[in-house]
């Protein structure tokens, strides 16, 4: 009927077109309706399919114009022929969309979503999601769901379910600028307020725990600023904190008899050190025993050097060079020629109370040797202490650690193919919740990682990508990659992300929820002064009677 | 008597009916509907007819007219001056059949039988135009018609149809995005179509 026919479907939402063909894999062509504006509809929306026995979620993953009639193409309708160019667009002259079927929605809601095995018949109504749908799919915000943005061009609130994203190490992937800070405050904000797991931050730029920067350059605040009694941020540089306006909670120091020569073997790119010099450090380890890494430092040139390399059967040129390379680490201001420093041990308080800890790098954050070192050399006695307690715990659930997420960045410099298989964070990342402890790698070049580690990462988070082998290593393995390459590649780049894995039941593009202003702070609960006073005394009345 | 009113004046009768189309005789001489134009016959079922040919030529075969106006000033006058003419002379039209109405319900396809002989034949207009404009499913009937010009008809059809809604250019192009179904691969067709229809 000219007349008749909505642009709404039975249940109100915006109707959009039919199916007219394609396959489960790959994908389906929806012919759009005459009315429905192809510019209406982006790359990643979602829509939503009824076929006769299920509803059908989906994302819309390319969009096309096609013409029924090759002529069209050859000769269109000029612009002295409106009328004809109105009729023929959206008829002869048609947008089509391909959507990929992502989840199927049973008439039983309770069955909840299941991943998409069939698709839905022939000309079946297509919509736009509606808020609803995305609830349905992604979850309500409340507990154990985290807002973490909103669906492209919607309203809707896009929850993470907390729960399942720390029960595996996640990353966060993006190029310089794109907002991956941003989204990981979030993060580490979320798995905060959710109680599932406490964090450990290695805060190179220092700019999770106290105070960090937008892209513009506005200041915005840090955990601890919103979650004061919850968070605790130590601090290698105390006097870069203290600049900042910050009295650390504990200023670490780390003891030259806690290095081991596995600490040392990590840092052999960054040291620029040979194969032979960085197993030299495990026989001197042998020879010199307890603090060697200090007697060596100490050994001066010339006989008694010279017979050290002999004893040890290494090249002397090479021991010295290690011995030159290593003397960097005395220049660290937190290395300390004491012994007896009980920084983990702190760490593993805080932790064990519940409260999160943010280690801040101050001016240390611009040398990766440091990051590597104190991050690699703690990590692995909170790992080893994890181990300890999950293994006494078996079989009692109750005396588990709360998980641990241990937050990482540049993690191409020590995930890297060489040395993944060495380190605790490859440790980490393969054998996962075992010991309740997990990663949050946070990296701009996803591609440096090694790809076991990549494969082991439950969630995916990824702002802008557009290097090919970066855009390869976060989307290997993933069902539907090379749709969600296009669409990964059309990400603004700023406050928006792509998100995949696990703790999401189909793969989403969002806008990343704002952050730092008053307002998005109110939202995680701060409250400023005025307002905690008056909330004091609203607590007071209600526990006293009001003021007489 | 004629009958003449806002919505259905009556132009003539049936004189010969086929299933898809019909001849009307008019009752007075060239007082002919538009071509292009929506006209409806019969009582109990009333078919609808779009005009696609209309002719004037001499009751009887074997006598042709022959020029009368060399000495007047206007045709007007040759009419006066030989009112044996309207007698002599008649005005005939041919519809296609696109559809009919039956209790009141409109359908766009051929009628189970085309209008009896001696039907009265009436133009329509207005509200009537309207409603049967609002689906174009008859276009396959009328691009069946007998004539060389049957899209010159179908855009006289349009353009009148045009007049009698309330969103003129919204009508337009709701009815071309209809009948693109019924030119398969003919765009340029169609195209020309909606050309002499410009805005």
């Amino acid at each position: 009927m000219v007349n008749g026919g909505g642009a709404f479907d039975s249940l109100g939402r915006v109707r959009v077109g039919s199916v007219v063909s394609g396959s489960l894999t790959g994908g389906l062509e929806v012919r759009l309706d005459p009315e429905a504006s192809i510019e209406d509809i982006k790359v990643g929306a979602f829509v939503t399919m009824q076929g006769e026995r299920q509803r059908y979620f989906g994302v819309v993953t390319d969009l096309e114009l096609g013409a029924t009639d090759d002529s069209l193409r050859l000769n269109p309708p000029g612009l002295s022929d409106p009328l004809a160019a109105r009729v023929f667009a959206g008829t002869a002259a048609y947008g089509s969309i391909m959507v990929e079927p992502m989840l199927t929605v049973g008439a039983d809601a309770e069955d909840g979503p299941q991943p998409a095995k069939t698709i839905p018949p022939h000309f079946s109504e297509v919509s736009l999601a509606s808020e609803q749908d995305i609830q349905d799919v992604f979850g309500e915000e409340g507990p154990g769901h985290f807002w973490i943005g909103n669906p492209l061009d919607m309203e809707t609130r896009l929850c993470l379910n907390v729960a399942e994203l720390v029960k595996r190490s996640n990353g966060v992937f993006g190029k310089s600028g794109t907002g991956k800070t941003f989204l990981t405050r979030l993060l580490l904000m979320g798995i905060l307020q959710s109680g599932q797991a406490t964090n450990l931050v290695f805060d190179m730029q220092s700019e999770y725990g106290w105070m960090g920067y937008s892209e513009a350059n506005r200041q915005v605040k840090g955990l601890k600023q919103l979650f004061e009694s919850r968070v605790a941020v130590f601090s290698l540089d105390e006097e870069s904190s203290r600049r900042r306006g910050l009295s650390p909670d504990y200023v670490v120091r780390i003891g030259f008899d806690e290095v081991d020569a596995d600490d040392v073997r990590m840092l052999r790119e960054s040291l620029n050190l040979s194969e032979v010099a960085a197993d030299a450090s495990f026989e001197l380890e042998r020879h010199l025993g307890g603090n060697w890494l200090k007697k060596f430092l100490d050994y001066e040139g010339g006989e008694a050097f010279q017979e050290l390399a002999s004893v040890l059967n290494v090249n002397q040129a090479a021991l010295s060079s290690l011995r030159r390379r290593l003397a960097r680490l005395e220049r660290f201001g937190f290395m300390d020629d004491k012994t007896g420093h009980n920084s983990v041990n702190r760490i593993l308080d805080y932790l064990g109370r519940g409260m999160h800890v943010v280690l801040e790098f101050g001016r240390y954050g611009n040398d990766i040797s440091a990051y590597i070192l104190v991050a690699n050399l703690i990590t692995r006695r909170i790992y080893d202490r994890y181990q300890e307690l999950t293994e006494r715990a078996s079989g009692d659930d109750t005396q588990k650690p709360t998980p641990l997420v241990v937050t990482i960045e540049e993690a191409h410099k020590f995930l890297t193919r060489e040395v993944a298989g060495q380190t605790i964070f490859g440790n980490i990342a393969r054998e996962m919740r075992k010991y309740n402890v997990t990663l949050l790698v946070v990296d701009q070049r996803p591609s440096g990682i090694d790809d076991e580690v990549m494969s082991q990462l439950g969630t995916k988070i990824t702002c802008l990508l557009d290097n090919e082998r970066d855009v390869d290593a976060v989307l290997t393995g993933v069902s539907g990659s090379r749709k969600l390459r296009s669409v990964l590649s059309k990400l603004d780049s700023r406050q928006q992300a792509l998100a995949f894995g696990h703790a999401l039941p189909m793969p989403v593009v969002f806008h990343t929820r704002d952050y730092g202003t008053e307002e998005s702070y109110r939202e995680f609960g701060y409250m400023d002064e005025a307002e905690l006073q008056a909330q004091t005394e609203r607590d007071i009345e209600e526990l006293f009677g009001p003021a007489r | 008597m004629v009958e003449k009113s806002q919505n259905g004046a009556r132009l003539g009768e049936v004189v010969e009916s086929t299933s898809t189309g019909f001849t009307t005789h008019c009752y007075r001489l060239d007082e002919l509907p538009p071509l292009g134009g929506l006209v409806r016959g019969g009582e109990t079922v009333q078919v609808y007819g779009i005009v696609y040919a209309a002719s004037t030529r001499s009751i009887d075969p074997a006598r042709h007219p022959i020029p009368r106006g060399s000495d007047v000033e206007s045709e007007e006058d040759v009419y006066r001056d030989n009112p044996q003419l309207e007698r002599l002379l008649v005005s005939e039209f041919q519809s296609v059949i696109v559809g009919y109405r039956l209790d009141d319900q409109v359908t766009r396809q051929l009628p189970p039988r085309p209008p009896r002989i001696h039907s009265f034949v009436r133009g329509c207009a207005g509200e009537e135009v309207r409603e049967f404009s609002a689906s174009m499913d008859f276009a396959p009937l009328l691009l069946a018609a007998s004539t060389t010009a049957q899209d010159e008809v179908l855009a006289a059809f349009l353009r009148l149809a045009r007049d009698s809604h309330p969103d003129p250019d919204g009508f337009l192009v709701r009815a071309g995005r209809e009948l693109v179904a019924h030119f398969p691969g003919q765009a340029q067709r169609l195209g020309g179509v909606l050309r002499r229809l410009a805005w």
